[in-house]
């Protein structure tokens, strides 16, 4: 990166640990950091998503849906997430595959699966074997925030239901007698008031989802985890940078990245549980009237 | 084939402890393979998760006292701890503690002429179970002390005024009545416990001689056979039946705890969490 560091057997000291923490490889290690935070980033409103379609669909009047709500939000409480981080990449790269061969190779007659195989043709492969890596690697990311959605989206969904159930239902009855529809109920009563009930659980949620993120080590994406094992391992003499076994200390780098996030989202979230409680009928918003009449 | 399951049984029922047949199968994968493997591995999910569960209650509520501790040479260690091990996820930490581990001199440590093996540390068996024992402390630290907090005023002032101090105390009065309110949300912490054991060979630790637990088996089949379909959802249900038995379990030590109490005892509501 630096001049100096054209040859790094010369240096020595400080200067050899700033050319040594310059490199590409340590570029694309703290690029990772990048990687887990925007999958945050993505999941978090994905998943959000998904909790709330869950959540609507286990209050609603149809018998189906209510169903399909339910069953949803039980499939994941019973059972370890990472067997759904294993499992739902690998079913939906499959299942993803399998419709594009019976699109694009209607004259394939061999059997998809054949004994401890499965095959598709080649225009099927997601993505095709032709694509530059970096397509490989949005794909696997993906299939990686699907995972994580359907996850999050099921504990989400179990959060936001209880919450629409904890908005006090009197609202509910004065609103539905100032003839507003069922969907005007929902639209600006419901939702609005349920945040405040729904913020404990889905800061609960968020502390989980940061410390789920190494998972996606898993799921073959290159993250923090993938590089502080493939970095910190010992380097011969061969390399540019011969060291030990280093690890230890770029796990150590991890650990002190996690419990600063911790720390960071719980000041963020304590802030939001305030502004959101402000108003309330409950006793976090009638203790900030008070503190404002003051 | 039934007799042929038998058989397959016998061979590989007990292969995650080394007993039975050495090799893993390779190709012609059949449902009762599926079952009896998986199954096999989640002997290692229930020594984990017990193990981990009992030591950690103990040294959960010394954590919890010391945090809730006037000291702050007591309260300040607990803190940090708590926060540690809370803060961070358990795969990091598994991680961590691995490379820790295998930076133990190799020949042992020397004490007063005494050589210490360190060796069997590295193995999964007991590495694994001091990260999950000091993990899961932390968490149940955090509910006995959220418990400890909330221990009903008047009754430790009738305590007081029968008499009971200190230990006895403690022991009758103070302890019963924390384990009583921390139960429904420490029924829950030994359910993610068991969740997380699924994580242990994934996550630095090795699989001594193709040994792992129920879902190092899964991801093997699945891997074997491209085909998710079949092993995951068995080590789910493997999974499902373990959660029952513990749901089982806890219900009933918690009617127990609560049984002098008037009306209906306090029923447990369950709410798994995900990873930590």
């Amino acid at each position: 990166m630096f001049a100096s560091c054209a040859d790094p057997k010369a240096l020595e000291g400080l200067s050899w640990l700033i050319c040594y923490l310059t490199t590409g490889k340590h570029m694309l290690f703290y690029a990772s950091f990048g990687t887990v935070l925007l999958l945050m980033l993505v999941t978090a409103p994905v998943a959000l998503a998904f909790g709330f379609g869950g959540a609507l669909s286990a209050r609603s009047s149809l018998a189906p849906l209510r169903w399909f709500g339910k069953a949803y939000t039980a499939m994941v409480r019973g059972v370890p997430d990472i067997v759904f981080f294993l499992f739902v990449p690998i079913a939906m790269d499959q299942g993803l595959e399998y419709i594009r061969h019976r699109m694009f190779c209607p004259g394939w007659t061999e059997p998809v699966r054949q004994g401890n195989s499965f095959l598709v043709c080649d225009a099927a492969k997601l993505p095709l074997s032709s694509s530059p890596q970096i397509y490989h690697e949005i794909y696997g990311f993906t299939l990686a925030v699907v995972a994580f959605a359907i996850v999050f989206g099921a504990f989400a969904a179990n959060v936001l239901y209880g919450a629409m159930k904890a908005v006090p239902h009197a609202q509910l009855e004065t609103a539905a007698a100032y003839g507003m529809s069922q969907r005007q109920v929902t639209r600006r009563v419901l939702i609005p008031q349920m945040w405040t009930y729904a913020i404990p659980g889905l800061s609960n949620l968020w502390m989980i989802l940061l410390k789920a993120t190494p998972l996606l080590f898993l799921l073959g994406v290159e993250d923090i985890v993938y590089w502080a094992r493939e970095l910190g391992s010992t380097k011969s003499q061969i390399f540019d940078y011969p060291h030990p076994d280093w690890r230890l200390w770029y796990f150590l780098a991890l650990l002190v990245f996690y419990l600063g996030m911790t720390k960071i989202s719980e000041i963020v979230l304590a802030r939001i549980t305030t502004r959101l409680s402000r108003g309330q009928a409950t006793l976090a918003g009638e203790t900030l009237r008070k503190g404002a009449d003051a | 084939m039934t007799d042929s399951c038998w058989q397959i049984v016998q061979d590989y029922g007990l292969r995650s402890i080394g007993i039975g047949e050495r090799a893993l199968p390779r190709t012609d994968f059949t449902l009762c393979h599926d079952f009896t493997l998986i199954g096999s591995g989640m002997i290692w999910n229930v020594y984990f998760g017990t193990l981990a569960l009992a030591f950690g209650f103990i040294f959960a509520t010394v954590l919890a006292l010391g945090k809730a501790a006037q000291n702050p040479f007591l309260r300040k260690p607990s803190e940090w701890f708590i926060f540690l091990f809370r803060g961070s996820p358990l795969f990091v930490q598994f991680f961590l503690t691995y490379e820790l581990l295998t930076m133990l001199p190799r020949q042992g440590l020397e004490f007063w002429g005494l050589t210490l093996e360190t060796s069997w540390l590295t193995r999964a068996w007991a590495g694994a179970l001091l990260v999950l024992f000091l993990n899961t402390s932390a968490y149940s630290a955090e509910i006995f002390y959220g418990a400890l907090r909330s221990v009903p005023k008047g009754d430790l002032e009738a305590a007081d005024a029968y008499g009971f101090d200190g230990w006895k105390k403690f022991r009758k009065i103070t302890w019963p009545t924390m384990l009583r309110l921390a139960w429904p949300s420490y029924t829950n912490e030994a359910i993610f416990l068991f969740h997380s054991t699924a994580l242990v060979f994934f996550s630095g630790f090795p699989a001594f001689r193709q040994q792992g637990d129920a879902l190092y088996y899964a991801s093997y089949l699945a891997d074997k056979t491209f085909n998710p379909f079949v092993a995951y959802p068995i080590a789910a249900f493997y999974f499902i039946l373990l959660t029952l038995c513990v749901i089982t379990l806890f219900g009933a030590i918690n009617r127990r705890l609560n049984r002098h109490l008037p009306g209906a005892p306090r029923k447990l509501k369950i709410r798994p969490q995900l990873v930590r």
